[in-house]
């Protein structure tokens, strides 16, 4: 309490300290990044039914496969709470267990994104096929690479809490990633409303 | 004076209740919208509109339960850029449509 108050005089004007406003400015990141989405999403939905005579984007995809996709993001969304969870209570250990495991829900994620490509890949429809499929590769694929980097991301999360512990530093760290992990799951909700559910009506 | 205790990073404490919450919200709303495109029940009407309510349901379950956004002082500003950020997206993805929908229907 007493801290509190001292901690209040030496930051006459308010209420934030230097943490909250790095975070802060990482959540302004991911706001812009919400409109890189955006621009992907408008123009996947402008060029969906342009297929250019081949098949409809909803006569390509498996809902039950994304199910399980949707299914092991949301995992990962969770856990990554889990993790945080241990994290404040300094749980170390606990921590690094609920991290590997959304790695591992999240990795599961990327890997049958990518047999997905792989499996339209070689039935012939690629990237060059349509604009349609210019436009699914494109935004799909760019929500896929966000998962991959903050899967690359997470796993270095992973040794430093290891090395260092659960100090100030590595709590803000891991807030952002919390931040940018929780945001590709609601990105994601669109995706699978918009590019799949729609696709399928 | 005003600083609320428990607000860290301008987001809401998370707690175990506060993540399960969403994941059962999420988990719902998941299925929910799974199975109205797969039962084929509806008119492609009522099913669009249905998946989008669906949708922004579940992103404000996500937003409060796992970001912990929220309107308190400290954690206005976060809220603030969030709602701007809807603002500019609506009219970005709005806009965009009604421009290549009017092209479209004038190129006919």
């Amino acid at each position: 309490m007493t801290s509190t108050t001292v901690d209040h005089h030496h930051h006459a004007h308010g209420h934030l300290d230097h943490d909250d406003i790095d975070v802060f400015g990482f959540w302004i990141y991911i706001m812009t990044d919400c409109l890189l989405f955006a621009t992907l999403f408008a123009t996947f939905v402008v060029l969906r039914g342009a297929t250019f005579g081949g098949p409809a984007l909803g006569q390509l995809m498996s809902l039950p496969y994304v199910f399980g996709e949707t299914m092991f993001l949301l995992a990962s969304s969770f856990t990554y709470g889990l993790a945080m969870l241990s994290f404040y209570k300094q749980h170390r250990n606990w921590a690094l267990t609920w991290l590997l495991v959304t790695v591992v829900c999240g990795a599961a994620f990327v890997f049958m994104e990518v047999r997905e490509f792989i499996e339209l890949y070689i039935e012939g429809h690629s990237f060059q096929t349509n604009a349609a499929l210019s436009a699914f590769f494109t935004l799909v694929g760019t929500h896929g690479t966000h998962v991959s980097i903050g899967l690359i991301w997470m796993v270095l999360m992973i040794f430093q809490l290891f090395r260092y512990g659960t100090t100030a530093a590595i709590n803000r760290r891991l807030t952002y990633l919390g931040l940018f992990w929780h945001f590709l799951d609601i990105v994601w909700i669109f995706v699978f409303t918009v590019v799949y559910l729609m696709g399928a009506v | 004076m005003t600083k609320h205790p428990k607000i860290r990073f301008g987001a809401k404490p998370k707690t175990l209740k506060s993540y399960f919450t969403g994941l059962i919200l999420s988990l719902l709303l998941t299925v929910a919208a799974f199975y109205i495109v797969m039962k084929h029940d509806m008119t492609p009407t009522a099913t669009y509109l249905t998946l989008a309510g669906l949708a922004v349901a579940q992103l404000f379950a996500q937003v409060i339960c796992f970001l912990r956004l929220n309107t308190t002082r400290e954690g206005a500003s976060n809220t603030l850029a969030f709602v701007f950020s809807l603002l500019v997206v609506a009219v970005l993805v709005v806009g965009s449509l009604w421009i290549m929908w009017n092209l479209n229907a004038n190129m006919m």
